[in-house]
This record gives C-alpha cells, structure tokens and sequence, in this order.
C-alpha cells in the first residue's frame, strides 16, 4: 500500500514540474545575427531569413518571437542583435539605448476582429461604436439589439461574448488599443489606454501570442478576439467588416490595408515613427499599422553592423514582394525609399 | 541432514555486531537524519526566499492585494481576489466530482464486489491516471472534453439560466471543463487512500456487522462508510490540496479571465495558472506580486495538506 501511495506522489509532484520547465525554457540556438521581438510580423519574417540563406550571404540569422515588449527589452539589453516592435519605441525607452536606436519600418499589416460563431456563414458587420462596446463588456450577448441592427440578414446566437485578448505584452495589443482611443472617447473615459497589456473587462480570455489568440477563438463559441490578419486567414477564422473613419464597411484584405498606408504615407516624419491609429480614406482598413526593426546606430562590432544592413536592404527590396501571399501590406514606396536612405546611416 | 546444517550454521552467526556493523548503522543514522532536516530548512528556505521577494508588494500594496481584482500593470494595480477565488471554486467543484467518484470507486474496489483479479486489474488502471502528464490531460480537455460536454453545457444554460450556476454559456475553456479535469486528476490521490482507509477496517467489523444481519448495503454504508470516514475525509483533503497546486492543465482550460463569476460555464482564473502566464515576462512590480500570490498559493496548499495529515493520523490510520 505504501508504495502504492509513494509512486502517486512522486508522478504528482515530478511531472508538473518537468512541463514546467520545459515552459521556462527558452530556445537559445545561437545564429550569427540573432534578432527578438513581435509576433504580428514572425511569419513574414521567418520568410524573410529562409529566403535570404538562399542568396548564400555567409552568416546565419535566427529570429525569436517573443513578444513586442521582451524584443525591446532584449534590444536595450543587448542581448540580440536587432528587435522587433510593432510600436517601434516610446522616447524615453529610446532614450536607454547605449548605441542609439534607429527605427526602419520593415513591413506593415492589419489587425482583424476574428470570431466564433457557429451556424452564422455571412461575414458579420460591426460599427466603430460597437466593436468599442463589445471590448469594454458593454455588450454582452451576441443576439444584442445593437449588433442586430447592423446585421438584419444574420440570425445571431444566443451566447455569450467571449473576448479573447493578448496575456503577453504585445505590439498587436497595442495597436488595437490605440485605435480604439482614437475612435471613441469611451475607452478613455473607462480608465484605458493605449497600451502593450491592458486588464480588459467584461468576460474576456487571455492568451499568449497572437496564435494563441486565434487558437482559443477556433476552440471557443462565441469568441471574438483581436489577431494579425495572416494568422486569423491561415487558421481559417471569419473576420469582421469594419467601419472606418469615412463611414464605410470595408472588409480586411491587404488590398484595404494597402489602402489604409497610401494615404497616410507621406506624414512619414523623420524617425520614421508613424503611426496610423484611425486612417482616413474610402477604402482604408481601420486597424492598421506598421512593424519596425530596432535597429542600433553604431554596431559596435562593424562586421555586425554590415551583416544587418545586407540583410535588411534585401529585406526592404527583395524581401517586400513576399509580404502580400502571407497577408502582410507591403511598404509604400515612399516609405520603404526612406527607410531605405536611413539604413545607410547605420554603421 | 539439510535442517542440521542450517541449524549449525544460524548459531555460528549469533555474534556481536563489528566495528563495521555499528560504524554502518551510525553512519546511516547522521545521514538520514541530515536528510529529514535538510528537507525541512529546504522547505523553510522556501519559504524565506519568495516570502523575501514578496515583502515589496506587500509594503506597497498591503491588504489590498488580497481583496484587488485588477492586475493592471500600466496603473500598477493589482490584486489577486480572482485567482484566489477561482483557485477555491475550482478545487472544490473537482474535489465534490472526483470525491464522490473515488470514495464509490473504493467501495467497489474493496467490498467483494469483483473477483481479485479483476480488482488488481482495475486498481492498477486508476493508478495510472496519475502517470498521465498535465499536458496531456489539457490538450484531452481542449480537445475532446470540450465538444463533448457543450450539448449538456448549452442545455442547462438554456432552460436554467435562472440558476446562477449556469447563467452564461460555455464558450470552450471555462471553469466546468477545467475542473472536470481536475476531477479526474485528483480521483487517484482520494481513491487509492480511500481505499487503504477501508482495508484498514478490521474483519472482525464487518463480521459483526453480518453477524447481526445487515445486508451488504446496509454493512457498507451504516458500518464500513463511518469506519473509514476519518480516512476517506483526510483522502478528500490531500486530494485538494492537489487540486490547489495544479497548473499546466488548468492554465490551458481554465481560461484566464480575470473576473469573479458563479456560472460555472464562464472562464475564470487560478492562482498557479496566474504564475504560469504571467512570470515569463513580468517586470520588478510585478514579479514581487507574483511572489506574494504563488506565497498565498502555497500557504493554501500547506494548511490543507497538513490538515489532511492531522485527520489520518487523529483517526489512527497508520500507513
């Protein structure tokens, strides 16, 4: 008997502990030029460094996904070779970087409202002042007068509104957010923000990564959750029509994020930190935004310094063509020729 | 002739132990004895260390750590009254599913109502539901539990919605599958204790009992079932204090929704899910939290640990 109750224990306190471990665990493959940051634009950038190996540049490049907050800590730390952020970086983080800080928007994208709903096939429509409601736990049912208003042909379900949000400090977190402060003073007037990690309210479920975000919505009726627009087309999830700033329901698709970059691209300014939370146009996707590269001004080491400007000049030429079949927006050229003309003055 | 040697040879081993014989036994006695209080300073080092780590948010936040329900890291306001709640919601719904399950599992497996064999069988396979990984249990629980109990989830939100309980929908992860799982997590612990507890009756009882003419129903549940309550009671209490602590699957199917709901379909929160999501990437502020919340966690699972070990020893089940 004893032993019996010896062995449960020992499973009972060993095995948790070793999937524990295994989630602490960070990957530590050592490339040449190691890069950390963003999940929103991972994929494209995975891409970017596979197609790049094949030109036969003579160093290897690895990039970890960990997150838009941990790349810019990594960055100030040092401890990779470039970052990743989808909110490039605020003053006073820029101000820590030792060897100065330079921001080359690498790609841009767009930021979806993916939903579960079973038995509804028609693509839902959603207001600027209703999707604001639904993520700050106003509306709480799906069948919500308000959201059938804007959906006559759509026989809505009775369930409740799950929202499915960022657990992770995240650049998409942020990007959203910031949209959602510049449509509706509501948000601002429940004590938000435009932040990397928000406590939201109502009946919402947190994640890590924006996978995880659309892998809980896939498992979860009833789910809408914010998501990179090729994640949620890769894991096959409806996304919603959204109003933008001219009234229009535009659906997304990287022909309405293109859109949405056009006609904003010549407020470019010239730390070439723009951000586009609420973009004007008839056709322009509402939530868009750029992902940068953190980029250091002075490589310590020089032949670093040449490494990561090969690299991210095939990234910005070559590189942009692969943006669109992931579903990213590819730069427009006035953008992508200045941050051309800014890599240049790295060293 | 064979027993004549035997015989001769046990009385030319009667000696006094040897020098190495003693130098053995003392050796082994220092050494377990600096293992039992090594496990104890270990525990106490423990303790001193995330105590230590905690103490800046206990000075900045105080009390309201406990009673907080945000955990907002741009206002720097926190609180774990969520995660503490779902902690408790959740172990107690698991331990009233896999409680009443592995106390009638006992009952079967000890009354006489199957063949040995069969019971070796059956018992061995209980047992290894506690090899299972967690992993393995939330992936099953995302996978297959989920689909299987939302026709049941919808059902009773649609007729009784009026019961707090069941006043939301089951969306997918939720409090209701995540503690189905820990049910079934914890059914080993309670029913391989419960059923030490009822072989620890003596046959005398139950013969007694039979003596006086019970039937076997009447044997079991007036007789053998208050016996062994002391032991099944402190099985019920191991068993949650292992519900308390467990983390990898109740991080996958809990939901993680730091809100304090009754419905029992609405996602919820725990304290080790809290931890688990929550440490890769906390900074100063919050880490000290995080120590002060796993603190809670492990007080919790102490007091219920040790009050599970008071009652078995009270009750005189030696094991």
């Amino acid at each position: 008997m004893i032993p019996r109750i010896r062995t449960i224990c020992l499973y009972a306190l060993v095995l948790p502990m070793l999937y524990c471990t295994s989630l602490w665990a960070a990957p530590t493959i050592k490339a040449d030029l190691n890069g950390a940051g963003a999940t929103f634009p991972a994929p494209l950038y995975q891409h970017w460094i596979k197609q790049f190996a094949a030109t036969s540049p003579g160093f290897t490049i690895s990039y970890a996904e960990v997150g838009s907050g941990e790349g810019i800590k990594r960055f100030l730390a040092e401890t990779v070779d470039f970052g990743a952020s989808d909110t490039a970086m605020n003053d006073t983080e820029a101000a820590q970087a030792r060897h100065g800080v330079q921001f080359i928007p690498a790609t841009a994208g767009i930021v979806v409202l993916a939903y579960n709903l079973p038995n509804v096939d028609k693509p839902l429509r959603l207001s600027r002042k209703v999707y604001v409601d639904i993520f700050l736990g106003n509306i709480r049912k799906w069948d919500d007068a308000r959201i059938a208003a804007l959906n006559p042909e759509i026989k809505l379900p009775d369930l409740n509104i799950t929202t499915v949000v960022r657990a992770d400090s995240s650049g998409t977190t942020w990007t959203f957010t910031n949209h959602l402060q510049a449509i509706s003073p509501r948000w601002k007037d429940a004590g938000f923000m435009a932040a990397k990690k928000i406590d939201w309210p109502g009946n919402s479920m947190s994640v890590n990564y924006n996978e995880g975000v659309a892998n809980r919505i896939l498992h979860s009726w009833g789910a809408i959750g914010y998501v990179e627009y090729g994640v949620a087309s890769r894991a096959g999830l409806p996304m919603a029509i959204l109003e933008n700033k001219d009234g229009h329901y535009v659906p997304p698709s990287v022909e309405s994020g293109m859109a949405a970059l056009a006609n904003n691209a010549p407020q470019l300014p010239t730390n070439l930190r723009l951000f586009i939370p609420d973009p004007a146009g008839a056709g322009a996707y509402p939530i868009s935004s750029y992902s940068w590269l953190l980029l250091h001004q002075r490589y310590p080491n020089p032949q670093q310094g040449e490494r990561i400007k090969k690299f991210v000049d095939w990234c910005l030429k070559e590189g942009q063509k692969y943006a669109v079949q992931l579903g990213y927006t590819p730069l427009p050229q006035a953008v992508s020729a200045k941050a051309v003309q800014a890599l240049d003055q790295v060293r | 002739m064979a027993e004549h040697t035997s015989l001769q040879r046990s009385q030319s081993i009667s000696k006094p132990p040897s020098a190495g014989d003693i130098f053995t036994n003392n050796a082994f006695r220092a050494l377990t004895l600096a293992f039992t209080w090594g496990i104890v300073l270990l525990l106490a080092y423990i303790l001193f260390r995330i105590g230590g780590k905690a103490i800046p948010a206990v000075k900045e936040y105080g009390f309201s750590l406990l009673t907080g329900t945000t955990w907002d890291v741009n206002n720097r306001t926190f609180g774990i009254l969520p995660e503490i709640w779902g902690t408790l919601y959740s172990s107690m719904l698991a331990l009233l599913l896999g409680g009443f399950f592995g106390v009638t599992i006992a009952i079967f497996l000890t009354q006489n109502f199957l063949p040995r064999t069969l019971e070796t069988i059956l018992r061995s396979i209980i047992e290894l539901l506690a090899a299972i990984p967690s992993v393995v249990y939330g992936l099953w629980g995302i996978f297959v539990l989920i689909p299987l109990i939302r026709p049941l989830a919808d059902f009773l939100n649609a007729h009784f919605s009026w019961i707090p309980f069941f006043s939301t929908s089951l969306s997918g992860p939720g409090m209701f599958p995540a503690a189905l799982v820990l049910s079934i997590m914890i059914l080993p612990t309670v029913a391989a204790i419960s059923q030490d507890a009822f072989r620890a009756i003596p046959r005398k009882t139950v013969e007694a009992a039979f003596g006086m003419g019970t039937t076997r129903w009447e044997a079991i549940l007036r007789v053998m079932l208050p016996t062994a309550a002391g032991g099944i009671f402190g099985a019920l209490v191991l068993g949650l204090g292992r519900a308390l602590g467990e983390t990898m699957a109740l991080a996958m199917l809990v939901g993680n929704s730091n809100q304090i709901s009754l419905s029992v379909f609405a996602p919820a929160n725990t304290l080790a899910a809290l931890l688990a999501l929550n440490f890769p990437e906390a900074g100063d502020t919050e880490i000290a939290v995080l120590m002060f919340a796993a603190c809670v966690l492990l007080l919790i699972t102490l007091l219920v640990n040790m009050l599970g070990a008071l009652i078995i020893n009270r009750t005189g089940m030696k094991r």
